[in-house]
């Protein structure tokens, strides 16, 4: 309820999941006064909190958790040391300087803050943004409605679905249908391979599950309900395969409507905001960590993300790292590359949160990777990789205190 | 619940067939004026036929065929809108049209248009070139030519519209029937008996109102129909709510003879369409989305508004119109039988309803249907979504978010699926709401609406683990 939300804090947190709440234990831990998570979800935790599976918290606790656990454990320990954590509270709005609209039952209001970190996390892609044809039935549900309904609430929207997508989250979402006894139909796949690592890939044999790969739904069927999917290979063969749901998965991007409708720069190419070395957007009161600053990274890295970037904020708040004073911006040439985070380089000698870059590349690329700060090779590294796989770069691969442009490009080749 | 199919569901000056947005208004227009009124639905919920996906503009009818049944209903169903939407809730955005002309042949054409409109009636419209209508609408692709503006095309909300009419019809003492088919029926000199899957019931006049079935309803219960129905698909993209500050006018094309062509344009719910599209096809039930036209859809949007590449597609759907082999509407009433036929609607049915309403009310005096108007009527209001007036979310007590997209409160949908007009289908819960409707398509709410909307929707979300 909004009745009992002070009007202030130090540090506002936007987003109670992995990150926000690692951060709210990091900013208690490093004595700040107030510390205020905001979640406009009824439960904090985060996209966890319904996944109903392991392994988390491997890094985080040093043992095996299924999702829920894991939640709850995270919030505990914000709690614990010290953080206020409201749920059911939405920010509506980020004001220059770190103030924030916020709605609740009770209405709207405004509150304040020194610093403010947004963790509002990640959201797969819809049906409608990748135009798949058909009727508009129910039962085309995303990775996170089907755990949601399973998870949260023991409801089943559908007995036999097909899984579209091979991303770490499909492979999540065949862990759940054996929950309630879904069985899917069959797992599709638009490319030539599985896009999540090993083993997971090994599951839909291991449930009976047929993969489908170079196949891509052309149409859902249905009125009322699914009744079926039109197919269609990558040599032009069409078939129909009777299903009573789609879950459409993965395909990930940042929730950031809240960032796209504010003073904060955003980068396209995430879909998240821009931020230096520090988790710092471009309002020096504002930092972001966790999936928000990219699709998308596991619950362990977004958490450490928060810890480390909680860490930078309870230093400015000290003063030991001073106001935004952006030096360097890296940008990215070709389309291989599909993204890189850090975007910007502030000059600041106090150590950096984010100690590398993290990249990803649109297409399965084997070559180099050339970096150039103003004109001049400064680094030239062999890279292998597929997409929506993580790839890092050390920071310092930058020579200290270098200004101006730094360019990122890919050569094909032999690595 | 279903009654026995033998239960007489009782006895009505005015039976209308079909609760489209016509059907809807055609009853606020005969209960308002005394008549005891059923409306009768064969879908689970109101508004699931020809009026579930349209572009959702007040049209002013500035490019209506001049002297049509069509135009004189548009300009009606017009001004009664202006008149009673305040007193509804319903919104009004004083968007304005602006027609553009892209091609040497479209330039040719705008003379006679702007002709036209002013022979229909719309005469505040001046023409522009190609710089002022950039002026108008900076966005603009490259290629205008010419273009002229028609300041009093406004836009509305498709669904709390009908939803209004049909409530204040309920709350004036009509009868409403959902999941209720008419599978045949008689006349006998004075009064209609229709036989429905939910039971008989008796008339004293029968509107058929019945949209994409209009004429088998007719060929049922007259033994013929003067006109066939031939399904129009139209399908449209919706942009996220950053696009809709890339234009403020109705963006209209100069239309040809067979549709007004792709118009892009906000939403009442702050979003942006682009769409539709006009296909012919056999079908009536099924509006199928198509990639490869979707992509044209929107390669066409960037075209008229560059900055479109790159926006992000919110959702995509298409709507049926029942056009037939003929231009205008088909409103016939046949004499001796107490029979109205409200049919091909083929397009700018919102626009039109309350003055087709009013339309068909003057042809019932023909049959000497004459009743003493209700004194004072109640009015009662929708509750707001649009997004340019104030929502739920801002008001104290609205039981906190469950959509966050379209932030849509638990006092919302509690209150859509309570009442006279409760939601029976997600599909209708969404229209009264907006939820689900924004751009995670239900990622973060669907569990808590599923939950909330356990054992009172006819197709619930989810089975609860249990029902084996």
């Amino acid at each position: 309820m909004t009745g009992d939300l002070p009007g202030f804090a130090d540090v506002v947190i936007v987003g109670a999941g992995p990150a926000g709440l690692a951060a709210a234990a990091e900013l208690k831990a490093r004595g700040v006064g107030s510390v205020l998570v905001l979640e406009r979800e009824a439960q904090a935790g985060g996209i966890p909190r319904h996944c109903g599976h392991s392994p988390f918290g491997m890094r985080e606790f040093h043992r095996l958790l299924r999702g829920p656990a894991y939640a709850a454990r995270l919030l505990a320990r914000a709690q614990a040391a010290g953080a206020l954590v409201k749920t059911g509270v939405t920010v509506t709005a980020l004001h220059p300087g770190s103030g924030l609209s916020v709605a609740s039952a009770g209405g709207l209001r405004q509150i304040t803050a020194r610093r403010v970190l947004l963790c509002t996390g990640v959201r797969e892609s819809t049906r409608a943004a990748r135009l798949i044809g058909g009727t508009k039935p129910g039962g085309v549900l995303s990775t996170g409605a089907l755990q949601g309904m399973v998870h949260l609430q023991a409801l089943r929207p559908f007995r036999n679905p097909v899984v579209l997508g091979t991303e770490l989250v499909s492979f999540s979402a065949l862990l759940t249908c054996r929950h309630l006894g879904i069985r899917p139909a069959a797992m599709i796949e638009p490319g030539p391979r599985v896009t999540a690592r090993r083993p997971a890939g090994l599951l839909p044999r291991l449930q009976g599950v047929p993969l489908l790969r170079n196949t891509s739904i052309t149409a859902i069927e249905g009125r009322d309900r699914v009744t079926g999917v039109s197919l269609q290979t990558a040599d032009g063969a069409r078939r129909r395969l009777a299903c009573d749901g789609v879950i459409v998965t993965g395909g990930f991007r940042p929730e950031a409507a809240l960032v796209r409708d504010s003073h904060l720069t955003m980068d396209p190419a995430t879909g998240g905001p821009v931020v230096d070395q520090f988790g710092r957007c471009s309002d020096p009161a504002y930092f972001a960590a966790g999936n928000l600053l990219r699709p998308v990274e596991t619950a362990g890295w977004s958490w450490n993300e928060g810890r480390i970037i909680g860490r930078a904020i309870a230093e400015s708040l000290g003063d030991e790292v001073p106001d935004f004073a952006q030096n360097m911006k890296i940008e990215l040439q070709g389309d291989v590359l599909k993204y890189i985070l850090p975007q910007t380089l502030s000059a600041c000698p106090a150590p950096a949160a984010l100690r590398h870059f993290q990249l990803r590349v649109t297409r399965p690329a084997r070559g180099r990777l050339i970096l150039r700060v103003n004109g001049e090779v400064v680094l030239s590294r062999a890279l292998s990789a597929l997409p929506e796989r993580r790839i890092t770069l050390p920071l310092n691969a930058l020579p200290a205190g270098a200004e101006g442009v730094a360019e990122l490009s890919f050569e094909d080749g032999p690595a | 619940m279903p009654a026995a199919p033998s239960a007489l569901q009782g006895s009505f000056d005015v039976a209308v067939i079909g609760a489209g947005v016509i059907g809807c208004a055609i009853a606020r227009r005969f209960t308002l004026e005394g008549a005891r009124v059923a409306v009768i639905e064969k879908a689970p919920d109101i508004l699931d036929g020809a009026s579930k996906g349209n572009s959702a503009i007040l049209h002013t009818g500035f490019d209506a065929p001049p002297g049509a049944l069509e135009t004189a209903c548009i300009a009606e169903g017009y001004a009664e809108y202006l008149e009673i939407h305040d007193k509804l809730g319903l919104p009004l955005i004083r968007a304005g049209a602006l027609v553009v002309a892209w091609t040497e042949e479209e330039e040719a054409l705008l003379p006679a248009l702007i002709q036209q409109a002013r022979d229909n009636g719309v005469a505040d419209i001046a023409p522009l070139s190609a710089a002022e209508t950039r002026a108008l609408e900076p966005g603009l692709g490259a290629g205008v030519r010419a273009g002229f503006r028609v300041p009093r095309e406004y836009l509305i909300d498709p669904w709390s519209a009908p939803h209004a009419y049909l409530l204040q019809a309920l709350a004036n003492g009509a009868t409403l029937l959902r999941g209720c088919e008419v599978t045949g029926g008689g006349f006998d000199g004075a009064m209609w008996r229709l036989e429905t899957t939910r039971g008989p019931l008796s008339a004293g006049i029968v509107i058929n109102a019945a949209g994409l079935y209009g004429d088998r309803i007719d060929a049922r219960l007259i033994g013929h129909s003067d006109f066939t129905i031939r399904p129009r698909k139209g399908q449209f993209i919706v942009y996220d709510k950053p696009a809709a500050a890339l234009a403020t006018h109705i963006l209209l094309p100069v239309p040809s003879k067979i549709t007004k062509g792709i118009v892009v344009c906000r939403t009442a719910f702050g979003n942006l369409i682009v769409g539709p599209t006009a296909e012919d096809q056999d079908d009536r039930e099924t509006a199928a989305l198509v990639p490869e036209t979707l992509a044209a859809l929107r390669a066409r949007g960037e075209e008229i508004l560059p900055a479109l590449a790159g926006q992000d597609v919110t959702a995509i759907y298409a709507g049926l119109r029942p056009a037939s082999e003929f231009k205008d509407y088909q409103i016939r009433a046949h004499a001796g039988l107490n029979y109205v036929t409200v049919g091909a609607i083929r397009s700018t049915g919102l626009s039109s309803a309350l003055g087709t309403a009013r339309h068909v009310h003057r042809l019932c005096a023909e049959f000497g249907h004459q009743r003493t108007p209700l004194g004072a009527p109640v009015w009662p209001q929708v509750t707001g979504i649009s997004e340019y007036a104030r929502r739920d979310w801002q008001c104290p007590g609205n039981g906190g978010i469950v959509c966050h997209c379209e932030r849509v409160t638990r006092r919302e949908i509690e209150a859509a699926l309570s009442g006279p007009l409760a939601a029976q289908s997600l599909a209708g819960l969404k229209r009264r709401t907006r939820v689900t409707m924004g751009r995670c398509q239900g990622f973060y709410c669907s569990a808590a609406l599923a939950a909330l909307t356990k054992g009172r929707l006819t197709q619930p979300m989810a089975e609860a683990e249990d029902d084996r």
